[in-house]
């Protein structure tokens, strides 16, 4: 879920910028030293799990899991993600070093408003409550994302409307595919390791 | 996992400082990103593509990177000439081609490979850790700079993680579809890769913790900038404001 280099204008470069910034000090404020490692590794497992392709219908879709990251990590989301992402732009050229504060937002939003949302859902001890509460992580947070790529790729050309309306309707499926999958992800770790979600034993 | 696919060479991008890489890039995609004017961008490409041939870098791998980043470029022909609202040159019943979008279309495609072919003879030259070791110098903020290389520093052995669970589902006749079967043992999947995660970073904190951790990293080996990255800085900064006068027009 990235916008390439080059696509984009300044402004919406800048806002983007600007606002991943705020978002990514908040985080790191919040993050004590004890939780860098932690936030560190889960962001490889993230980094790992967005190269597993699952299939939805005849086609299939790469991970994105940013329902996840954010019910796990809080605001701790925007300094995992742009990790992520950089490391990503660095090592294969996905997204770009321009368009970094754009996709940070991106993505890094959606999942700060899943975790404000359902984290208390995912954290109630009710098997079907958790589910449901990682299931509307998983699909809200994709289709959140959509409609902010379509929002940049609008603000940048108006001749983008069509496209980005075309690539935040196509995350439709892909919302239902991980909404699932983040149901059944959040109900395992809640019976496994609740610590994790930021839970008591 | 072998992800540093452009990082072992000999040219001099491989020996430079990465910190004049990293800032003579930053300038250089920060300028063609807001570029719009055709000779502009041009002179980024041929900088870019300069950058990739002197590099001496596999040209099969940096094809297939160049193809996928395209790909995305292809898909916005398809739209972009239709849809931008402008100047109509063809049209053939519903469908009209205006001039604004082929101009956009063009204006996207150079300025993208100009990025990524210059990211990869500047950026892809240089080991990520000596890339995070120059933000260090750089001075980004401390925290940020763990994270970094804490996460890289794992990916291959998290990715080994994986791929232990992935033998011990095939072992067990896993066929992936489109049924609940399917994401529920990728969810199982996952979860467990987290829980993993997070009990290895535990160990790791611990086993900081006990060799005394007060949240600083020491750097023994510091970087010097030689007269030749001096040199490098000051012509990269220099056809970067080439770049620059070609979009504003200072030239004329």
């Amino acid at each position: 879920m990235h916008i390439s280099e080059g696509v984009l204008t300044a402004p919406v470069l800048i806002a983007g910028a600007l606002l991943a910034g705020g978002g990514v000090a908040i985080g790191l404020a919040k993050m004590r030293p004890k939780d860098v490692p932690e936030v560190a590794v889960l962001s490889s497992a993230f980094f790992v799990a967005s190269l597993i392709h699952i299939p939805v219908g005849p086609v299939s879709s790469h991970l994105v899991l940013i329902g996840i990251t954010g019910l796990l990590l809080g605001w701790m989301a925007f300094p995992s993600i742009l990790v992520g992402l950089t490391l990503q732009a660095i090592l294969f050229q996905y997204g770009g070093l321009t368009t970094l504060g754009v996709n940070t937002f991106n993505m890094a939003f959606p999942a700060l408003v899943c975790h404000m949302l359902f984290a208390p859902m995912v954290k109630s001890r009710l098997p079907r409550k958790v589910w449901l509460g990682g299931f509307l992580a998983g699909a809200l947070s994709i289709i959140l994302g959509g409609i902010l790529i379509a929002l940049s790729l609008a603000a940048s050309n108006e001749g983008f409307v069509e496209v980005g309306t075309l690539i935040a309707a196509s995350n439709l499926p892909i919302a239902i595919a991980e909404g699932i999958l983040t149901g059944f992800c959040v109900s395992f770790i809640s019976k496994v390791k609740p610590e994790l979600l930021g839970m008591k034993r | 996992m072998h992800l540093e696919e452009f990082a072992e060479g000999k040219s001099f991008w491989h020996r430079m400082d990465p910190r004049v890489k990293v800032l003579a890039l930053t300038a250089f995609a920060v300028v063609t990103a807001i570029s719009d004017h055709l000779p502009a961008l041009l002179l980024a490409l041929g900088l870019g593509v300069t950058s990739i041939l002197t590099a001496k870098l596999d040209m099969k791998k940096v094809g297939v990177r160049l193809l996928v980043v395209n790909t995305f470029v292809l898909f916005l022909w398809l739209f972009l000439p239709f849809t931008t609202p402008g100047e109509v040159i063809w049209s053939f019943s519903f469908l009209t081609v205006k001039r604004e979008g082929l101009e956009l279309a063009l204006a996207i495609t150079l300025k993208t490979n100009a990025i990524v072919t210059a990211s990869i003879g500047l950026i892809g030259t240089s080991s990520v850790f000596s890339l995070v070791h120059g933000m260090t110098h750089l001075k980004m903020p401390e925290k940020l700079v763990h994270l970094f290389f804490f996460c890289y520093r794992y990916i291959s052995v998290i990715h080994e993680e994986y791929l232990l669970l992935r033998t011990s589902m095939r072992v067990r006749s896993f066929k992936a579809g489109t049924n609940m079967h399917t994401y529920k043992t990728f969810a199982y999947l996952l979860g467990m890769l987290f829980v993993r995660s997070y009990e290895r970073s535990q160990r790791i904190y611990q086993a900081m913790v006990l060799r005394g951790f007060n949240g600083t990293f020491y750097t023994l080996d510091h970087f010097h900038m030689r007269g030749s990255d001096w040199c490098a800085l000051f012509i990269m900064g220099f056809l970067t404001a080439l770049v620059g006068a070609l979009q504003w027009g200072v030239l004329n």
